[in-house]
């Protein structure tokens, strides 16, 4: 199904998410100077100027912070799934960083598999990861 | 730059779903219109400020119009965003003496050609956050915004509803507007097929061919051109703190967008305040971003957005006149020029929807994107 799905554009930032996420772990870009969390990843820290930095491992644990179920049209990749939806996750570890997901009954269910309808703000999420192929294990979300 | 420049003369193209003239043709055809309109003859145009998006360079459309010396030309970025930055950035070369007659524009086959989001279907760097799981188009990167403003406030698809029965209500007396004769019951808006819940399809802006200009000039010279001028109050752009340009999730407070931000700056060089203005051009690529504007610019406060579009709060007559021609929803979605040009028939008396004794006007850009907004008087 890898042809049939949206793929990342990794760049140099990105790397070490996806890196991890492979290997089962969410980690978030963190700053060696001050600690501050940040999303998306960039090179210098907003705080203190920081070029340094490190990738912490979070819990995985989060809320939904909203939602939207799009409708064609749509990408041809995700016409065959419409409608689905898409949830905003905010971490527990720093809420103000929130991530893009879907939620789903398990680990490489189709995103449209769980009724919109069923789907709460606040709702209380864990990480799970698929892997859509070798290189890219994307996050998606069960209710905990 | 208070009260110093003034628009003397504005122009459209028609609107429509699909125009046969090229991009360069509707910008150079409108561009003269305005001239024509201010007075001015195309050799007297030695300013040019216009979108980044554009896809004809100041140096084709100067060749067209048959332009002379071009002193200053500079672009505004952030689609949407843009508008009355380009305004703004013409009027700041004129007050300082860059150029002497400016004009500004947006030109754009909306309706005939591709839409943004499907011109490829590969994921950038940039979308590589939200892209891949689905969320696609402006549609679900505001979509986003707007349920998690319903969660927070108590807002409803009645007042999305109220947004875009007002604004279609204006475009219902505008024969310009592309919805002229396309009446709007609140049942048709209920029952109209999903984009991106909570959004349906009213909730979306036009797909759009055309093309919008006006001139500026100094308020001394405005004086001796044929319409009455109306001057440029204030302008501001507002880029908050740790903004990301549609997909604005990675902040303290995602609902307080730009425009607060710009409103700051806005009002922090203007006499004219919310109290004072008498009718607004809200940017209205989709219905929330009217609500979250009425907030951001100071018309009522925090989460009341919505309550404000009751009872016919932002008609012709209510609390605060929006989108008189029709908006991005229902006259023309050309990037927000059409409501530049709007406000000027307002301070010049003669709109189809015209607010009675209105000598103060605010029209803002894009609300999600990095933005602008300017304050117009008679
Ligand atoms: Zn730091």
């Amino acid at each position: 199904m890898s042809q049939d799905v949206l793929l990342p554009a990794i760049g140099p930032d990105e790397a070490p998410f996806w890196e991890y996420t492979r290997k089962g772990e969410l980690r978030i870009q963190q700053c060696s100077g001050c600690e501050r969390l940040r999303f998306p990843p960039r090179p210098m820290c907003p705080d203190c100027h920081s070029t340094d930095s490190h990738w912490t491992l979070v819990s995985g644990r989060g809320t939904v912070w909203s939602y939207v179920v799009p409708h064609p049209p749509l990408l041809p990749q995700f016409m065959p799934l419409a409608p689905y939806h898409v949830i905003t996750v905010a971490l527990d570890e720093n809420p103000t960083i929130r991530l893009l997901g879907n939620l789903v009954e398990k680990a490489g269910d189709p995103i449209n598999a769980i009724d919109p309808a069923t789907i709460e703000i606040g709702m209380a999420v864990q990480v799970v990861f698929e892997a859509v192929n070798d290189e890219i294990h994307m996050p998606r979300w069960v209710r905990v | 730059m208070k009260d110093a420049t003034a628009i003397v003369g504005i122009a459209e193209s028609k609107f429509s779903k699909n125009l046969e003239a090229s991009e360069c043709q509707l910008a150079s055809e409108v561009i003269i219109a305005a001239l024509a309109e201010a007075g001015l003859k195309p050799s007297d145009v030695d300013g040019m400020a216009s979108y980044t998006m554009e896809t004809t360079s100041e140096v084709d459309i100067a060749k067209n119009m048959g332009a002379g010396d071009i002193n200053f030309f500079g672009q505004v970025g952030y689609g949407g965003g843009a508008g009355p930055g380009c305004v703004g950035l013409i009027a700041m070369a004129v007050a300082t003496g860059q150029c002497e007659v400016g004009v500004a524009w947006r030109s754009r086959k909306r309706g005939s050609g591709q839409r943004p989001w499907a011109a490829n279907d590969q994921v950038t760097v940039g979308a590589s956050w939200t892209r891949p799981w689905g969320l696609l188009r402006p549609a679900d990167e505001i979509g986003m915004l707007t349920r998690r403003y319903m969660h927070e406030y108590g807002a409803t698809r009645e007042h999305l509803c109220n947004v875009a029965m007002s604004v279609r209500k204006h475009a219902n007396n505008n024969p310009n507007a592309i919805m002229y004769e396309r009446k709007m019951t609140r049942d048709d808006y209920m029952n109209a097929r999903w984009i991106s819940e909570p959004l349906c399809l009213f909730d979306n802006c036009l797909e759009t061919d055309g093309a919008l200009a006006c001139v500026v000039v100094s308020a001394e010279r405005a004086k001796d051109c044929p319409q009455t001028p109306v001057y440029i109050h204030s302008v501001s752009q507002g880029l908050p703190p740790q903004h990301q340009t549609m997909t604005n999730y990675w902040n303290e407070d995602p609902l307080r967008g730009p425009a607060w931000c710009c409103a700051d700056g806005l009002y922090k060089t203007s006499d004219i305040k919310p109290e004072d203005i008498k009718v607004a051009q809200l940017y209205d690529a989709f219905s929330p971003l009217i609500i979250l504007s009425l907030e951001g610019y100071g018309f009522c406060e925090r989460g009341e957005g919505a309550a404000f579009t009751e009872d016919g709060g932002i008609e012709v007559g209510g609390r605060l006149p929006v989108n008189t021609s029709g908006g991005g929803l229902s006259e023309a979605y050309v990037h927000g020029f059409n409501l530049i040009n709007e406000n000027v028939r307002q301070m010049r008396g003669t709109s189809c929807n015209q607010v009675e004794g209105a000598d103060t006007c605010i029209v803002t850009a894009g609300e999600g994107v990095p933005t602008s907004a300017m304050i117009l008087r008679r």
